[in-house]
C-alpha cells in the first residue's frame, strides 16, 4: 500500500471522515472478476449486422470513381453506405462547444486526406461477408503529394492538407495561426544570461491501446428511437456528435455505456457511433461498428507526435530568467481534439516554475497521417518531457543538483504565473522533499528546509531580486489553520516590467496574502472573445 | 561491455478538469422507499474507478454507509448530463456535482427526520451508520430507513437531490496567452533508478519513487491503482511505445501487439509511492485527480537516468536501445555523467 | 455451412451450430452465449480471450470451433461454485487486481491454467504464465500479487 504522509499539510485539512478516505471495495470490481461486467458489446441480437469500412491506401488522393456493384450483390451484404448517404458529412467534434469549423466526413467522397480514411461502409449479415465485400470494392484513386513533417508542413509551398485549413495551422479567433503567450521579455532576458541552452524534443505518436476496441451497437428501439451501447468515454459528446451527424433531434438517440474497457482518450472521438446509427436506420437491423485491432492501431486516433523546442536563460546561481518555448502538435488530416492540445499545452507553460520572462508559441498542425487526437496527459505529457529534460541539462549546466535546481525555481503561493494568475495551493516543493527522503537523495539543509507556502509574492515576478537570498526557512507549525485564499484574477504591477528594472527591496517578513477580490471581479485583460471565437450561448 | 547505473529525477504539475473550464457535470441523488441511495450520472467508467469515488463522496456527504449507496451510469435517458471522463476531470468535477446532490437530498432527510424527531433540523447529526439520532441526546434517534419511509408516506417529501458543477469558462487574452487554465493543481516527483547495457542499448527500470499530491485521495486504493498503472504507461511510452517508428517517415507501422512493443509482466520494478494531499479549495473534501499525470514524470526522469548512467541524451521518444547504441558510438564509450554533488 | 460443435463448457455439455472455419471465440460469445469471454485483437497477440482447453490455455479467437469438438473448455464464467469464488476471484479482488476489467476474464484463466498444474509457484512462474496477457491499467504488480495470494491458499491481502 502506499504512505499517506497525512503530517504534510494537516493544517489545511480536516480528516474526520468517515468514508471517503477509505480502502473501500470497487463497486465494479465482483463483475470484473466474475466476467459480468458488461461492456458495450455484451448485448446479443437477434439479426444484428456488422460494419466494416473500406479505407484509403493513400496518404492523399483525388478520388476518381467508386464502384460498388460487385459488393451491393455479395453474399450477406445488406447496404452499402456512401458519403452522400450521410445527412451531415462535414463535421468537427469541437463544433458542439463552438471551436472550430467543420473538416472531417464521416465517409470521404472527393479526397482522402490520411492512409485509413474511410471511403465506403458495407453492412453484412457477418463480420466476414463484409468484409469479404469490401474487398470487391473498386475505387480509383489519383495519388496527390503528402507532407509528413510539421515543420515543412508550415513552410510556404507545402502541401495542403485539409480544405477548411488551407494553411495547414488551425486558426485561433479568426486571426492566428498559433497560440501566444507573452509574459515579460524573454529576448531581453536572453541577451543578460549567463548561459543559454536551446533544445529540441520530439515525442513519438502513442496508440491509447486499449484492451477493448472502440465500438458501439445501434438498435432500432421499439419506439422509433435508436438504442445505442458505446464504448465512449464522454456518452453526450457522443450522442450529440452523432446526431448532428445523422440530422436527428438529440432525444432520438439513447445512448447506454459507461462500462468501458480502458480509454486514455482514445473513445471520445465518436469513431463508431454516427455509421452504426445511419446502418440501423437504413437497414431497420441492429449493426455492430467494431474497430479491429488493426484498425484500433493504425487509423484509431492516436496520441499526436510533439516537437518541441525549449529555450532557457540561466543565471549562474541557478535561476532560470527567461524560457522561449515553441511547439508543433502534429493533429493529423484532421482536427479533432488536436485545437485544443495546443490551447493546452500553452497554458502549461512554463511548468511548474516561477519564471520572470516567458515566451512560447504553440502550433496545431495538419500532416496526411491519421488524425490524432487527446490521450492521457493530453497537450502535458509533451511539454513535461521536454522540460524535464531541460531542466536536468540547464543542472547540469550551472553545477547544481538536479533536485535541488528545481526547487530553486518551484513555483511558490504567491507567485505570478506566466498567465498573470497567482500560483496558490502549489506543493512541488513538498513532493520533491518527500521523494528525496524516500529515495536517500542528498539534499542541502536549506533545500530541505523550503516551503511552498513561504517566499513567494509578488517581488519574485519583477526580477527575481529576493532568490539571490538564501531561501527563507520554513516556518514553525501553524498554530491556526492557514487562510486559504480565493483565486486572484487581477494583479497590479507597472506596465511593461522588464527583467532588468531595479526591484523593490524583498520585505523582511513574508508578505501578508493580498487582498480578498469578490468572485465576481473581471480579469485585468481586456474582454476578448474566448477561446471558442464566440461567447458560448 | 557493462551495465551501468543512473537515477534520474522529473518534478511535474498537472491541471485539473478540461482547460479553461465551461466542462459542467451534473448529478442527481434519491432514496428509494427503505432509505437507500442511488446516484443517477452519465459519466463513465473507463477503470479509474469513477462508480466508486462516486459512491464513497456520495455516501460521506449524506452521512450513510457506503453500502447504502449505488452508482448507476451511463444512461442517456436517466442520468444528467456530464462532459465526460477525461482531463483529470472527474474526481473533480463529476464529485463536486454528487456532493451538492447529496446536500440537496440530505437536507430533505434531515428536515424530515426534525418533523419525525420533534426537533430542529440544527439539533440533528447523522452517525455514519444509517441513523439519525440529536446532538448531545443518541439515544433519541430515528433510522434513515425509518425516515424515508415518513417523508415518502406520511409527509409527501421527496428526499433527492440535484447537483451541478461548473468552473465558469475563461477567457484567453490571444496576444498575451493571459488565461485561468484551472482552478487546482496536482503535483509530483519520481526518481527513477536504471541500468543500461551498453552493448546492447537496453534499458532496465529497476525502481522508481515517488511523492504525488493529490488534493484528497478519497479512495487510497484506487489512488494506488493509477499510480502504479500509470507509470507502468510512463515507462512504456518512454522506452516502447510508437506507431511510428521512423515518424514523421510513416512506414513500417505496427499492426499488432507483436510489433506494437510494451512492457509485460516481467519488466516491470518495485515503486515506493508516498501521497501528500493539500487540499484543493474547490475539490470534493479537496481532492484533485491522478489520473493523467501519473505517466507524464516518468518519461523525462527515465531519460534523465540514462544520462546519469551513460552519458548521453536522448530528447526523442521512444528511446530504443538502437537510438542508445548510436549515442554512445558517436560518444565514443560509454561514461556515468556523474552530477556536481555526491549521491 | 454449418457444423454442429459439441463440447463441455465449465462442466456442461453444450452444443452449438458454428459457420465452418468459425473460432472458439465467436462461438462461445454468438452462439453459446458465454459473454465472460472477451475479444481484444482478433490477432491471437494479446491474451484477453484466453480459456482454458482440457486445461491448457488457448486463444480463443485463433482456435478453431470444431477443433474443440469433445473437449472440456473453462471460461471465467464458470469459476465460481455456487455463490463461492475462486480463491483466484478473491485474491483479485483484495488486490485490487482490476480497473477497466477487460483484461480479467482472461488473465484469471491464465492463472488459474497454471495453479492447477503448479499450487505453488514462483514469482517468476507467475510472471511466465501471464506474459502473454495484455493489461493496459494495472501495471500488472497487483495481478502477480493476486496470483501468488490464491496460490498460498490465502485471499486475504498481505500487508
Amino acid at each position: 500500500m502506499l504512505e499517506l504522509r497525512k503530517d504534510i499539510f494537516a493544517d489545511e485539512r480536516d480528516d474526520n471522515l468517515k468514508e471517503v478516505g477509505k480502502p473501500t471495495q470497487r463497486q465494479d470490481m465482483l463483475g470484473h472478476v466474475t466476467g459480468t461486467s458488461a461492456y458495450y458489446d455484451d448485448h446479443r441480437f437477434a439479426n444484428l449486422l456488422h460494419l466494416k469500412i473500406l479505407r484509403s491506401p493513400h496518404a492523399h488522393a483525388r478520388i476518381r470513381s467508386i464502384d460498388d456493384a460487385a459488393a451491393a450483390r455479395a453474399p450477406g451484404v445488406k447496404r452499402i453506405i456512401r458519403g452522400a448517404d450521410v445527412p451531415v458529412n462535414l463535421n468537427t467534434l469541437l463544433s458542439l462547444i463552438q471551436f472550430g469549423k467543420d473538416d472531417e466526413p464521416s465517409l470521404a467522397t472527393d479526397v482522402v486526406r490520411y492512409k485509413g480514411e474511410p471511403v465506403v461502409a458495407v453492412v453484412a449479415t457477418s463480420e466476414r461477408a463484409a468484409l469479404e465485400a469490401l474487398a470487391l470494392i473498386r475505387v480509383s484513386y489519383e495519388p496527390l503529394p503528402a507532407v509528413f513533417d510539421v515543420e515543412e508542413a508550415l513552410k510556404p509551398g507545402a502541401v495542403s492538407v485539409n480544405a477548411a485549413y488551407p494553411k495547414n495551422t488551425f486558426e485561433y479567433y479568426n486571426k492566428y495561426d498559433h497560440q501566444k503567450l507573452r509574459f515579460g521579455d524573454a529576448d531581453a532576458a536572453f541577451a543578460q544570461a549567463d548561459i543559454v541552452l536551446d533544445e529540441r524534443y520530439q515525442m513519438s505518436p502513442i496508440e491509447h491501446a486499449p484492451t477493448e476496441t472502440n465500438g458501439s451497437i445501434a438498435v432500432p428501439d421499439t419506439n422509433g428511437r435508436f438504442i445505442v451501447y458505446t464504448s465512449t468515454q464522454a456518452l453526450f459528446f457522443s450522442l450529440d456528435t452523432a446526431a448532428k451527424i445523422n440530422a436527428m433531434p438529440s432525444n432520438q438517440l439513447h445512448f447506454i455505456g459507461g462500462t468501458v474497457g480502458g480509454g486514455f482518450g482514445g473513445k471520445v472521438d465518436t469513431l463508431t457511433e454516427p455509421l452504426a446509427i445511419l446502418a440501423a436506420r437504413l437497414t431497420g437491423a441492429p449493426v455492430r461498428h467494431r474497430l479491429s485491432r488493426h484498425e484500433e492501431m493504425q487509423f484509431g486516433s492516436p496520441r499526436g507526435g510533439e516537437r518541441i523546442y525549449i529555450k532557457d536563460g540561466i543565471m549562474r546561481d541557478g535561476r532560470i530568467i527567461a524560457r522561449k518555448v515553441r511547439a508543433y502538435f502534429d493533429s493529423g488530416a484532421y482536427t479533432r481534439l488536436s485545437s485544443y492540445a495546443a490551447v493546452k499545452c500553452a497554458a502549461h507553460i512554463p511548468g511548474p516554475y516561477t519564471i520572470p520572462n516567458v515566451s512560447a508559441d504553440v502550433y496545431c498542425v495538419y500532416t496526411n497521417r491519421t488524425p490524432a487526437t487527446a490521450m492521457r496527459g493530453f497537450g502535458v505529457t509533451a511539454l513535461d518531457f521536454g522540460l524535464e529534460c531541460q531542466m536536468d541539462k540547464g543542472a547540469v549546466a550551472v553545477g547544481m543538483d538536479p533536485l535541488e535546481y528545481r526547487m530553486l525555481n518551484a513555483y511558490r503561493d504567491g507567485d505570478m504565473k506566466a498567465h498573470r494568475r497567482e500560483a496558490k495551493n502549489c506543493a512541488l516543493i513538498e513532493c520533491a522533499q518527500v521523494a528525496a527522503e524516500k529515495a536517500s537523495w542528498p539534499l542541502r539543509d536549506e533545500f530541505r528546509r523550503m516551503s511552498s507556502r513561504t517566499g513567494g509574492g509578488v517581488q519574485r515576478a519583477g526580477g527575481g531580486a529576493d532568490r539571490t537570498r538564501a531561501p527563507a526557512p520554513a516556518p514553525a507549525p501553524a498554530t491556526r489553520p492557514a487562510p486559504v485564499t480565493p483565486q486572484r484574477v487581477s494583479y497590479e504591477r507597472p506596465a511593461a516590467a522588464p527583467a532588468q528594472s531595479a526591484p523593490p527591496p524583498p520585505p523582511r517578513t513574508p508578505s501578508p496574502p493580498p487582498a480578498v477580490q469578490p468572485a465576481g471581479s473581471t480579469h485585468g485583460a481586456p474582454r476578448f472573445s474566448s477561446v471558442f471565437g464566440t461567447r458560448r450561448r | 561491455m557493462a551495465k551501468h547505473r543512473g537515477r534520474g529525477v522529473a518534478t511535474i504539475n498537472y491541471p485539473i478538469g478540461m482547460n479553461l473550464g465551461g466542462d459542467p457535470s451534473q448529478a442527481l441523488v434519491h432514496s428509494n422507499p427503505t432509505g437507500k441511495f442511488t446516484v443517477a450520472l452519465s459519466s463513465i467508467d473507463l477503470g479509474q474507478g469513477m462508480k466508486s469515488v462516486t459512491r464513497q463522496i456520495c455516501a460521506e456527504t449524506l452521512g450513510v454507509p457506503v453500502e447504502d449507496v449505488y452508482v448507476d451510469t451511463a444512461d442517456s435517458d436517466t442520468g444528467p448530463h456530464c462532459m465526460g471522463s477525461f482531463a483529470s476531470r472527474g474526481t473533480h468535477r463529476v464529485g463536486n456535482a454528487v456532493m451538492a446532490a447529496a446536500r440537496e437530498a440530505r437536507a430533505v432527510m434531515m428536515e424530515a427526520a426534525a418533523e419525525e424527531l420533534e426537533v430542529d433540523p440544527g439539533d440533528l447529526e447523522t452517525d455514519g451508520r444509517g441513523a439519525i439520532q440529536v446532538k448531545g441526546a443518541p439515544h433519541r434517534s430515528i433510522s434513515v430507513r425509518d425516515v424515508a419511509i415518513a417523508a415518502q408516506f406520511k409527509q409527501g417529501k421527496t428526499i433527492s437531490g440535484r447537483g451541478i458543477f461548473l468552473v465558469p469558462l475563461s477567457d484567453v487574452n490571444p496576444e498575451t496567452g493571459e488565461m485561468s487554465p484551472a482552478t487546482c493543481y496536482a503535483h509530483a516527483c519520481l526518481i527513477a533508478e536504471v541500468e543500461v547495457d551498453d552493448e546492447t542499448g537496453e534499458v532496465t527500470v529497476l525502481k522508481m519513487t515517488s511523492a504525488y499530491e493529490l488534493g484528497r485521495a478519497i479512495n487510497p486504493k484506487l489512488v494506488e491503482q493509477q499510480l502504479v498503472g500509470g507509470t507502468w504507461m510512463g515507462m512504456s511510452h518512454a522506452l516502447y511505445e510508437t506507431p511510428e517508428p521512423y515518424y514523421p517517415d510513416t512506414r513500417e507501422g505496427p499492426r499488432d501487439f507483436n510489433e506494437y512493443l510494451m512492457p509485460g509482466p516481467g519488466d516491470i520494478c518495485p515503486h515506493d509511492i508516498a501521497v501528500l494531499e493539500r487540499p484543493a479549495p474547490d475539490g470534493p473534501f479537496g481532492a484533485k485527480g491522478p489520473g493523467e499525470m501519473c505517466a507524464n514524470p516518468v518519461l523525462p526522469a527515465v531519460a534523465n537516468a540514462i544520462f546519469n548512467a551513460v552519458g548521453v541524451r536522448i530528447d526523442e521518444l521512444p528511446i530504443t536501445p538502437e537510438k542508445i547504441l548510436r549515442a554512445l558510438k558517436a560518444r565514443g564509450g560509454a561514461a556515468g555523467a556523474a552530477l556536481p554533488r555526491a549521491r | 455451412m454449418k457444423t454442429p460443435v459439441q463440447f463441455r463448457l465449465n462442466g456442461e455439455e453444450v452444443a452449438a451450430f458454428a459457420e465452418s472455419g468459425a473460432n472458439l471465440l465467436d462461438v462461445l460469445r454468438e452462439s453459446v452465449g458465454d459473454l465472460s469471454v472477451k475479444g481484444g485483437c482478433w490477432q491471437g497477440t494479446c491474451g484477453t480471450c484466453t480459456v482454458l482447453v482440457d486445461g491448457a490455455p488457448r486463444l480463443s479467437c485463433i482456435t478453431l470451433a470444431e477443433s474443440c469438438a469433445g473437449k472440456s473448455i473453462e471460461t471465467a464464467g464458470g469459476l465460481r461454485r455456487g455463490a463461492e469464488l475462486h480463491p483466484l476471484q478473491s485474491a483479485f479482488m483484495e488486490r485490487f487486481a482490476a480497473q477497466c476489467g477487460y483484461c480479467t476474464p482472461g488473465m484469471l484463466m491464465a492463472a488459474k491454467a497454471l495453479l492447477d498444474r503448479n499450487p505453488n509457484p514462483s514469482r517468476e512462474e507467475v510472471v511466465d504464465a501471464i506474459c502473454g496477457n495484455i493489461c493496459r491499467c494495472t501495471g500488472y504488480e497487483p495481478i502477480i500479487a493476486a496470483v501468488l495470494d490464491a496460490a498460498r491458499g490465502d485471499s486475504r491481502r498481505r500487508a
